[in-house]
């Protein structure tokens, strides 16, 4: 009973976050991370929980959109068959339809071999987008005006607060409908098809549809993310379809965490705030974000939610306070490696990038340094190296809290 | 039209060549490690960047042989260092990781070497016209470029079918479990591979990059073309990468001089689609707009009705 | 329980992130949003442009600022992303910025214009202006115009009709090939191509018309093997980027010789590539104005500018805008968007290269004189070259601006 509480006080947290954070760009940053959200969770559908690793799908969440942004062209008028509410359900099902046509074609594959497919239809898509003019607006787009469809409860929808409303609550009954198919037989029938496809075919059922059944479910709620980023920003262009996007989608949910429903909301959450906020901060933000990549790729499999969600037994068994001793230990150098390696990636972009635009001075958390003299670029390799040898020095202390814990929870 | 199908097809041979020089070592790497590395692209603009910074201080000719050893030197310890890491996570986790790489490699470039298109010139000697057919000139320096590709298939067909490295090699594309039983220092063998296909890959950087504009946009640009050569190819066959590539080159350069469209064909049909619709679009649509996304549709085609690929012996 | 931690715990992160974001208003300086790719491809254009504007911001400066406010230019990176451009904007306006400066990409602009108008629809008393220094689709002073969008550089189609205006007296021209980049831009430079040509020289044969995908193709030798087939003497593009750059080299490689007729051979990289090519004093392109126009002011600028920035005055059009902004804050008293967009509609100036310019009323679109200018080994008494080639502009004829007035079917309304 105590998990089935999460969801009420999930939405209630979704309502009242307007009102701790007004500012127009709060409500875009949110509504953005709502939407991002339900793109990364269809996009585990497919990756984390049957296995299949897809590099095109952009293709629905984009296509979706475009169709949903020409509905409301279309339903601009104050006797509009369709409120501006129910306009998701255009983008479902082109999600749908999409999905349906190309997945057929594609999970007749697995593994690397549908990868390869999904990449292929991704950049068709994406270079289609030049030659279908009429439906993908060429370069500009497609644009539209929200707030000319018919009202609903007395609501135009112009303002971004309305907006905001309009999406968590889509985000939400996406969010649990995608949870409860995880839940269901089918759900763990795919994620048996992702462990071992071979030994699921033995077991009766086709590894070919349960793939195809979980691409076409992925692909609904693809669509309605499309959907609701029509809806926000007004204008789709081909860059919804584009192998970047594709690419982000991906980055979102690896970086959140393949193996939990949790990971790739946090991912979605956290990659949208860095994107809107982090160039504001340092030009170098693209580099971060690949090298935040590959560290979790190498040394972080389970993503975000998977180092939080580690914790979990350990918190169950009333242990987790002898962590922590060990986790503070390691904080200080810990961050004093970081210190160093963001020291290092920010004086080596400023030496090469904007010196020749700024000038030799950089200023680093409020403090002007010069890229061109030593003594900076010292003090950041002597963090970095410092910040590196003591991480390793007191790395055994946690893993001796770790391992003390596994013996005493075999124990208990 | 006999000059045009002339230059086309020299033009196609040549494109079709660099990408073989990619296609051969990422093939090698695929049908060996089962690893699609995503950063392959990657090497070859390193390969480039490094050309024009090595001709920049000592010539064209050093560059042309210390660029590529470069190349692979960094290759070599991106396997033994960041690979080897990730092949304990699967398939998927090392795609990622080379996916990341591309990223990361394209940053750095930018950072290093500025976002703009570099000078990187034909070397003066090779800086003249070959031959002359029909009035339009061709330049030595793309015959010079055809030579070294043929050669590099050459040696790389000695490398593999006559000296004991090469045999060894062409055992691992298609029972690697068996040749580590036998008792070859398997994670060694690959990082050579993995080290050589990225000294072919710096090879057509470092001889592409005069010809084609070196921008940090260049691994971009064709690395998924590079996946539908490998595909189409077919694993563990280094002559059907040879052949996909030779197509995907001679397709692409002939479909971009095509300028017939569907309207053009069925002129004498009284169907006529209106111009501002998706039916109008796809009517009046040339075979030239069309021409940069033909290799996918072929690498779909490929991997719906035959996924060994034209000349594969297993399956991806 | 730790759920909800975890969803809570993220939240607040971002949130954290995102109340970093909102600064405090600055009543002081008089803030400019200049938005555009400062990361990414088109970051070293997107860095350029800034550097004009705030080289052009530190002269007004100097000079005394605007009803004693001095000017600042605050940066966003639009990452040449249309969507995410709007986001930039918005962050702008919560800051309290309420002149907008974008340039670089159409579809950024489209989209910026866009959402500019409906802001100012739905925030009444908060209205933002959006100037326009470098996006040349032409819908955007025609079917989308709005009394919130100004526009400094000429549309494509004002530079065609500068371009075969300035081709309808040069009798070497006989036999014209058209080749574009497909998308928007390349089919407008196409159709005005055809229609001002049959207009303006109705004997000039167009032999061929042709449309390659944009920056996509690395090799253009096969486009020159049919350029030469047709038996052109001339060929107008608006190529621009790699593509005019490699199309310049695969001429220069099969030894083609014709006359370019370009928009963008003036854009990075481009007079590296011609002085590469050889093609000395056959490359042309139509621009509102170069650096060695006999104009002593623009030249003294010119000369202080380079050494400064590292590089030479890409636009001369932002010199005019951040001139006319000023000019119309004076007049209107208040850094009020409607008041400052009142002020701006027929304003006449002395542009910075020394000719009359003014802003039309109707459309919102800046008409000056153009240039058509060609590159090559640089004629005595000119100073400057481009890019280290010691190559530089030279005029070849000029557009007097009324000429290149064009009709328009812009009906905005004004709410002033």
């Amino acid at each position: 009973m105590k998990r089935l509480a999460i969801w009420p006080l999930a939405a209630l947290v979704l309502i009242a976050l307007p009102f701790v954070f007004d500012s127009g760009t709060s409500l875009t940053k949110m509504s953005l991370m709502c939407i991002m959200a339900v793109f990364a969770l269809s996009y585990n559908m497919l990756l984390g929980q049957t296995g299949m690793l897809s590099f095109g799908h952009a293709v629905y969440y984009g296509l979706a959109g475009f169709m949903s942004i020409h509905a409301l062209q279309i339903l601009a008028g104050p006797n509009a068959s369709l409120p501006l509410v129910m306009v998701p359900i255009v983008g479902a099902f082109t999600g749908l339809l999409f999905a349906f046509v190309f997945g057929w074609v594609s999970t007749k594959r697995a593994g690397t071999a549908f990868a390869m497919i999904s990449l292929g239809l991704g950049e068709l898509v994406a270079a289609s987008s030049l030659i279908m003019r009429s439906f993908f607006g060429g370069e500009e787009g497609v644009s539209a005006d929200r707030s000319k469809l018919a009202l609903w409860l007395g609501l135009d929808f112009g303002a971004q607060i309305q907006v905001y409303y309009l999406i968590a609550a889509w985000t939400f009954v996406s969010v649990i409908t995608m949870f409860a198919i995880t839940q269901t037989p089918f759900g763990r029938m795919a994620n048996a098809v992702r462990e071992n496809p071979e030994r699921a075919e033995f077991i009766g059922y086709s590894t070919q549809m349960i793939r195809f059944i979980s691409f076409c479910l992925s692909g609904i709620f693809a669509g309605i993310a499309g959907a609701l980023a029509a809806i926000n920003f007004e204008i789709m262009n081909a860059l919804s379809v584009s192998g970047a996007q594709s690419g982000a989608v991906l980055l979102m949910t690896y970086i959140g965490g393949v193996g939990h429903f949790l990971g790739p909301i946090l991912g979605a959450m956290l990659i949208t705030a860095l994107q809107i906020s982090l160039s504001d901060y340092t030009g170098a933000w693209m580099l971060y974000f690949g090298l935040m990549f590959i560290l979790v790729v190498m040394y972080l499999p389970g993503g975000i939610a998977g180092l939080i969600m580690m914790h979990e037994p350990v918190f169950r068994a009333g242990l987790l306070h002898r962590l922590i001793p060990a986790y503070l230990m390691v904080s200080a150098p810990a961050l004093i490696w970081l210190a160093g390696a963001v020291a290092i990636i920010e004086l080596a972009h400023h030496a090469l990038v904007k010196a020749a635009t700024e000038g030799p001075q950089l200023v680093l958390i409020g403090l002007e340094f010069s890229s061109r003299t030593m003594f900076p670029w010292t003090i950041a390799l002597g963090l970095f190296v410092f910040g590196a040898v003591s991480c390793g020095k007191v790395w055994p202390r946690v893993k001796n809290a770790w391992s003390e814990i596994h013996s005493l929870m075999k124990q208990s | 039209m006999l000059e045009l199908l002339l230059f086309s097809s020299l033009n196609g041979v040549l494109y079709g060549m660099l990408l073989f020089m990619m296609a051969g070592g990422l093939t090698l790497i695929f049908s060996m490690m089962g690893v699609l590395n995503f950063a392959h692209a990657s090497f070859y603009m390193l390969g480039a960047y490094f050309g024009f910074e090595i001709a920049k201080h000592l010539g064209f000719w050093i560059g042309l042989v210390a660029a590529p050893l470069l190349v692979g030197f960094v290759g070599a310890i991106i396997e033994r260092y960041g690979l080897r890491q990730v092949h304990k996570h699967g398939h998927v986790a090392e795609l990622l990781f080379t996916f990341g790489l591309a990223f990361v490699i394209e940053e750095v470039v930018q950072m290093i070497w500025g976002k703009l298109p570099v000078d990187y010139r034909v070397p003066e000697t090779l800086d003249f016209v070959a031959f002359t057919m029909f009035g339009t000139t061709y330049p030595a320096y793309k015959v010079f470029m055809l030579c070294i590709a043929i050669g590099m298939f050459i040696a790389l067909l000695w490398v593999l079918t006559k000296t004991r490295v090469g045999l060894i090699i062409q055992a691992s594309l298609s029972h690697p479990n068996m040749v580590a039983m036998l008792g070859h220092n398997v994670p060694r063998i690959f990082m050579l591979v993995f080290g050589g296909g990225s000294v072919l890959a710096g090879l057509a950087g470092v001889i592409a990059g005069p010809a084609l504009v070196t921008q940090p946009s260049m691994a971009a640009l064709l690395g998924p073309i590079l996946f539908v050569v490998v595909v189409l190819g077919g694993l563990g066959s280094l002559t059907g990468a040879f052949i996909a590539s030779l197509l995907i080159g001679l397709v692409q350069t002939f479909a971009v001089a095509v300028n017939v469209s569907l309207s053009d064909l069925f002129q004498f049909l009284p169907f006529n689609p209106k111009n501002g619709s998706v039916l109008g679009d796809l009517w009046s649509v040339t075979v030239a707009q069309v021409a940069p996304v033909i290799p996918y549709l072929l690498l779909i085609m490929i991997l719906i009705f035959r996924p060994t690929g034209l000349m594969g012996n297993r399956e991806t | 329980m730790r759920r909800i931690k975890t969803i809570l715990g993220a939240m607040a992160t971002a949130v954290g992130l995102s109340l970093g974001s909102t600064g405090a208003l600055a009543q002081q300086t008089i803030q400019v949003a200049y938005i555009d790719p400062l990361s990414g491809g088109g970051a070293s254009i997107g860095e350029h442009g800034l550097k004009h504007f705030r080289y052009i911001a530190d002269q007004l400066n100097t000079a005394g600022g605007v009803l004693g406010r001095k000017f600042e230019i605050v940066p966003f990176d639009g990452k040449t992303n249309p969507q995410e451009s709007i986001v930039q904007a918005q962050k702008a306006i919560d800051r309290g910025i309420r002149i907008i400066t974008q340039g670089n990409g159409s579809a950024v602009a489209a989209a910026l214009s866009e959402f500019v108008v409906k802001h100012n629809a739905r925030n009444p008393g908060k209205e933002v202006i959006y100037l326009n220094y470098a996006a040349v689709d032409p819908s955007l002073t025609n079917d989308k115009c709005s009394w919130s969008h100004f526009r400094w550089d000429a549309d494509s189609d004002t530079k065609m009709a500068a371009l075969t205006n300035f081709m309808k007296a040069r009798t070497s021209v006989k036999k014209v090939y058209l080749i574009n980049q497909d998308y928007s831009f390349g089919h407008s430079v196409r159709a005005q191509a055809v229609a001002m040509l049959k207009e303006k020289r109705p004997d000039v044969q167009v032999v061929g018309n042709e449309l390659h995908p944009l920056l996509k193709i690395n090799d253009f030798a096969p486009y020159i093997a049919k350029i030469k087939a047709s038996g052109a003497d001339s060929v107008i593009t608006g190529n621009w980027g790699q593509d005019i750059a490699l199309l310049l080299k695969a001429a220069a490689d099969a030894g083609l010789k014709v006359d370019w007729y370009t928009y963008y051979a003036g854009g990075a990289g481009g007079p590296t590539a011609i002085k590469q090519t050889g093609l000395a004093d056959r490359v042309f392109a139509v621009v509102e104005g170069h650096a060695n126009v006999p104009n002593p002011p623009s030249q003294a600028i010119e000369s202080d500018f380079r050494p400064r920035t590292g590089q030479a005055v890409w636009y001369p059009r932002a010199f005019n805008q951040m001139y006319m902004l000023s000019e119309a804050i004076k007049a209107a008293g208040a850094v009020d968007a409607k008041k400052v967009a009142q002020k701006l509609e027929g304003m006449r100036i002395t542009t910075h290269n020394g000719g009359v310019g003014y802003m039309r009323t109707d459309n919102h679109q800046f008409i000056q004189d153009m240039f058509i200018a060609s590159f090559g080994p640089l004629p005595a008494g000119a100073k400057f070259d481009e890019e280290g080639t010691g190559w530089g502009w030279k005029t070849l004829g000029k557009v007097e601006g009324k000429d290149t007035e064009l009709a328009t079917t812009c009906k905005m309304s004004r709410p002033y």
